[in-house]
């Protein structure tokens, strides 16, 4: 048979699939014609830059092939052994026991019985379900879609998604210059340009944008650091970890003790305020509170002045650096690069990141924000990129099979119990319980004021548990009470659907097996999320929107997540109530005529052609973000879902009064006493640090970051070709080891070299990793990055056993950001380090 | 002729493994007869990336060089096979028949490189062909090099004057990976890591200060350098010889001038060089 090619697209970029005789051979980045391309061309001192004619997508994507094929896809329905739905159910035995294979109408009889069983006894609000985060691409696929619907159809309990790479933006920044509207993360627009154009320092503080990528696109940015590099703009980097851009970039490193990132923030305000430093009249006109935020950083309110002395103290980075690097940063037309898409980074992932990320706004706001090579840029969006065109992507509603208007009916899910994905395991385990926050808060800075309270009153506690796609076991915190809910009598019923076997997939009474993206029909564009991330593809050099070809039939005994809720939906007698009467195809010729591509390409030919490049239109128009607002003008940024855009307040930022507040109106109208999400940002000390009583006994922080080779759980385990690159994992006696990065002054400590198996613990838990002794780490640090989708205990089902797998986040803490911020804090962290010699 | 290389940039490799990525997928499990036989599961890396630490803390530096076939023109393999198992084809490739080479483990020992790896199962020894499957259907370049995101590893005809390549060569100054291997690579380099030295300066009576604008001056080893600190006092010497004495002095007008003498035995950091006052 001869070699066929089709498209497709992963959660980091597009393919060309090769497939023989019905198996995939081989897997290249989008190979595209080359009419096809019109690069887009920023001129800046006198030079022209302009991408290649590529596809530049992120490592792992060019090992799918043997994910596709891994020995961890799930093959066939499975059932736990000791789980009888007529007798006992041995809840106990859940992570311990092994599986049976049974039919796929065996399966389908006992889920759906379950689900009419459990609905029927305590009500809908006893069904709850959740996903992990994008392990594949395609808006009729996607997590968003049969998923959502067919629970909708349920009504069940969602489980509201912390922003778990974000936090202290989510929960602090917005409360400072808006943007709740993209979850606490700036607009993007035109910031290559005006970069290239006019910046002449960048301070990359807690981000790494070659190993995070933008989170979708690849490694589309690299090139436009390169040309960064090239012109000479000199490079910061504020990171516990002499990180990968920082290696290729080279510049300053500066490495602050974690969870003090605050403290050094308040030193560089000190410096900017008694040398007389900052832009006064943007101050004035574009901020307000200044004048309740200068004297606690005078130390007229508390006694401390925060001066870089005192800022070295808590931070270890010495006064001089601070005060070097505050006064360049005045000097110098400096971009702030606050994590990967502006904001995000580890140090917003800690005790209070609220402040620091709060600070990292206001900071820039003293320096004018907005104004040429002042912006706030995570150095991964922002490049030339059409926003006329419009294609639904997984984030918008009108992109979800569950939502969007393209059907003719859509379900309502009239519950209204919630639960908060960090303390699941706590509202099975020890209810009630409650939070403030209603999730992804994007529609309101209210809604983070919301407070929630489960069981809701009226509601049910939830008895079925149904798991899709990936696991937390690596990503949450203190996860090891994730086993000990599982292993609760009060989840009656657990079942679990994915296409690889996950760390929760043991957990299940029934596993169902589903296939992956490239063995269905789907439609999605590159890099694009959508909603409260719009225009997320300007971090493509193109965009680009791919008819996500079904390159070969479903392998061994699975299906489609669609066809696996058609069936249960049919089971339970509802089948067209779920589909809506259509096919996968007629949902994706459904979603292309909802969008504007029909006006660029016809069906037929995008159908068979299998891409769409949208490029730039000749009359394009930069509008760099926040120039406007520096400016004084009404927004001119195609930042749709900005809710003053367009209106008589279209000049104002998204907060209370308009302008960046360094007294926040909406924290004080509803948490005015708040001492640890103060009116005005403070730096408060860590309850897991440095002046922690346990430091004595557990003296090294852990830092876990987002990993370099894998999108959290998804690929690593699954995909054993990226054991062979040992910053992603280190072969020893036979087996993949999760590394542990150490200074070799903690290493000679200890007597740890480097290819040892070490043993990290704390109160919490133990993790075996091999180590890594290394000059790149801080004193008093252990880099470890965080994902590792190999939980491994050496006692499997036994919550307490030490994993051998790397998921170093068993380690980390339940305790949120502070008492009204329901984040995760992964970075505060404390354990200790040895020798393994088990 | 040809002569097919690709040249690499040190400077602009990010570390990503794209390269062994899309090398190993377009290999594993497959055979493309009779250019190659598939790439096992384990133990090759036709395209491999060779981590390089260098300096102390807190002037650490990385970097990273891929490391294929460097398809020698005084290639040893070629020397050691037998049956003419490994040659040269006309555009430069060195190729192993992956036919003929059965047995041959010979080919892999005398590689000084280390970059031809041994196929137990199939008895066969095996390396980078440049893709020449793909060149020779039409494709523009190897899969390493359309995987690359920077621009890191540059492919083309050293022959051809008017190819990206060739021009390239002119501008930098390239070298072999290691010329002491004599072997004439066609895989050239630039930017490889050699030593550095660094430092920081302060004034001694204001600690509280970095000391920018100061001049400092290296001297040995035949070079005679001059720089000048940063912001934050930093200065740095790179592309300095391996196992060579230089000295390195620092003068600030109003301060005692400091000089200092070292052997690049590894990369040396001065740490902090605190200036007394006259």
């Amino acid at each position: 048979m001869s070699e066929k090619v089709f498209t497709n697209c992963t959660n980091a970029g597009p393919v060309s699939v090769y497939v023989k005789d019905g198996k995939v051979t081989r897997m290249r980045p989008l190979v595209a014609e080359e009419k096809d391309f019109k690069p887009w061309v920023i001129e800046a001192d006198g030079k022209k830059y302009s991408p290649p004619k590529k596809f530049n997508v992120a490592p792992y994507v060019h090992a799918d092939r043997r994910r596709l094929y891994s020995d961890d896809r799930i093959k066939y329905p499975l059932k736990r052994v000791d789980f009888d739905p007529n007798g006992e159910r041995n809840p106990q035995n859940r992570g311990k026991s092994p599986y049976v294979r049974i039919s796929w109408d065996e399966a389908l009889d006992i889920v759906s019985s379950e689900i009419k069983r459990v609905s029927e006894t305590y009500g809908n609000s006893a069904i709850s379900g959740m996903t992990s985060s994008h392990h594949n691409w395609g808006i009729v696929g996607y997590k968003m879609g049969p998923f959502a619907r067919f629970m909708n159809m349920l009504e069940f309990t969602p489980v509201l998604d912390n922003p778990d790479s974000w936090e202290g933006w989510h929960w602090g920044a917005t409360h400072t210059y808006g943007f709740y509207w993209r979850l606490g993360m700036p607009e993007q627009y035109d910031l290559l340009e005006d970069a290239l154009q006019n910046a002449e320092m960048i301070v990359l503080w807690s981000n790494d944008p070659d190993s995070t990528r933008g989170t979708y696109t690849g490694q589309e940015s690299a090139l436009w650091r390169q040309w960064l590099k090239e012109k000479g703009v000199k490079m910061v980097f504020i990171d516990p970890y002499h990180n990968f851009t920082a290696g290729v970039m080279e510049g300053k490193w500066i490495a602050p003790r974690m969870g003090t990132d605050t403290a050094l923030a308040m030193a560089i305000a000190y410096v900017w305020i008694t040398e007389d430093l900052y832009d006064k009249e943007y101050v004035k006109d574009r901020t307000i509170g200044f004048e309740e935020f200068k004297p606690y950083v005078l130390g007229e309110t508390d006694g401390q002045p925060k001066t870089p002395e005192w800022a070295e103290e808590e931070s270890g980075v010495k006064a001089r650096v601070i005060r070097a690097l505050a006064r360049e940063w005045a000097a110098k037309r400096t971009v702030l690069s606050g994590g990967s898409r502006g904001g995000e980074g580890g140090a917003c992932r800690v005790a209070y990141g609220t402040e620091w990320a709060r600070m990292m706004v206001l900071l820039q706001g003293m320096q004018g924000l907005g104004k040429p090579g002042r912006s706030i840029w995570g150095t991964t969006m922002g490049a030339p990129s059409d926003t006329k065109n419009w294609f639904p992507a997984y984030a918008d509603l009108q992109g979800r099979v569950a939502t969007s208007k393209v059907a003719n009916h859509l379900p309502v899910n009239p519950n209204k119990q919630r639960v908060w994905r960090l303390t699941l395991p706590d509202a099975i385990l020890n209810p009630p319980i409650s939070w403030y926050g209603e999730g992804f808060c994007g529609q309101s800075l209210e809604q983070q004021f919301t407070h929630f309270k489960y069981p809701m009153d009226g509601c049910s506690e939830i008895k079925l548990f149904y798991r899709y796609g990936g696991s937390f076991m690596g990503t949450m915190s203190d996860t090891s009470k994730w086993v000990r809910m599982y292993q609760s009598p009060k989840l009656e019923f657990v079942v679990n659907q994915d296409c690889w076997f996950n760390s929760e997939t043991q957990m299940a009474d029934i596993i169902l097996p589903a296939c992956t993206n490239f063995e269905r029909d789907d439609v999605g564009e590159w890099g694009a999320c959508g909603g409260y991330t719009c225009h997320a593809s300007s971090g493509c050099n193109y965009r680009i929107v791919v008819r996500q070809q079904k390159c070969l039939e479903p392998m061994w005994e699975s299906k489609s997540d669609y066809e696996i809720f058609t069936l249960l939906a049919e089971k339970l007698g509802r089948k067209e109530e779920f589909t809506d009467g259509k096919t996968e195809l007629e949902w994706v010729k459904a979603f292309f005529d909802s969008s504007d591509l029909p006006k660029l390409i016809s069906w037929e030919e995008f159908d068979k052609k299998g891409y769409h490049i949208i490029n730039i239109d000749e009359n394009y128009k930069s509008t760099p973000s926040l120039r406007w607002f520096a400016e004084g003008r009404d927004c001119d940024t195609p930042d749709t879902n900005n809710p003053k855009r367009g209106t008589e307040k279209a000049g104002h930022l998204g907060t209370y009064s308009g302008k960046i507040e360094f007294a926040s109106e909406s924290l004080k109208s509803k948490f005015p006493d708040d001492e640890e999400r103060p009116v005005t940002p403070k730096y408060i000390k860590s309850w897991e640090g440095h002046h922690s009583e346990i430091f004595e006994k557990y003296p090294m922080q852990l830092m876990s970051p987002h990993p370099r080779f894998s999108f959290h759980c998804h690929y690593d385990k699954h995909t054993d070709w990226l054991d062979d690159i040992p910053v992603h994992r280190i072969k020893k006696d036979g087996y993949a080891w999760w590394p542990a990065r150490i200074n070799p002054v903690d290493a000679n400590r200890r007597g740890i070299q480097s290819g040892d198996i070490v043993r990290l613990y704390n109160d919490r838990g133990s993790v075996l990793c091999i180590a890594v002794v290394t000059e790149r780490v801080r004193h008093g640090v252990i880099h470890s990055y965080c994902s590792s989708a190999k939980y491994d205990p050496l006692t499997p089902g036994k919550s307490d056993s030490p994993d051998r797998g790397g998921c170093v986040a068993i380690l980390t803490a339940s305790r949120m950001v502070s008492k009204n911020v329901p984040g995760m804090t992964p970075n505060s962290c404390l354990i200790e380090i040895e020798k393994w010699e088990g | 002729m040809s002569r097919y290389s690709i040249l690499i940039d040190v400077n602009k490799c990010n570390g990503c493994y794209n390269c062994f990525l899309s090398c190993r997928d377009e290999y594993y499990g497959n055979d493309y007869p009779p250019y190659s036989a598939a790439q096992p599961l384990n133990d090759q890396f036709w395209m491999q990336v060779k981590e390089v630490e260098r300096g102390v803390y807190p002037k650490p530096k990385v970097s990273y060089i891929p490391k294929p076939c460097m398809h020698c023109e005084s290639a040893p393999c070629i020397s050691a096979s037998k049956d003419g198992a490994v040659y040269r084809r006309a555009d430069g490739i060195v190729m192993i028949d992956p036919e003929k080479a059965i047995g041959q483990e010979a080919i892999v020992n005398a590689c000084p490189y280390r970059v031809v790896f041994w196929n137990a199962e199939k008895q066969i020894p095996q390396k980078c062909t440049m893709c020449a499957h793909r060149l020779d259907e039409g494709e523009k370049v190897p899969r390493c090099v359309e995987s690359c995101p920077t621009g890191a590893l540059v492919f083309g005809d050293l022959d051809d004057p008017n190819s990206e390549i060739s021009k390239l060569a002119k501008e930098v100054a390239t070298e072999s990976l290691n010329p002491e291997f004599q072997t004439d690579s066609l895989v050239k380099y630039v930017g490889l890591p050699k030593r550095f030295v660094a430092g920081e300066i302060v004034y001694k009576d204001n600690e509280g200060e970095c000391a920018p604008g100061v001049k400092v001056t290296l001297t040995g080893g035949g070079q005679n350098r001059e720089s000048v600190t940063d912001i934050f006092g930093d200065f740095e010497f790179e592309g300095l010889d391996k196992n060579t004495t230089y000295t390195v002095a620092v003068a600030a007008n109003g301060y005692a001038p400091w000089q200092t003498e070292f052997t690049t035995y590894k990369d040396v950091n001065l740490g902090e060089i605190v200036l007394e006052r006259k």
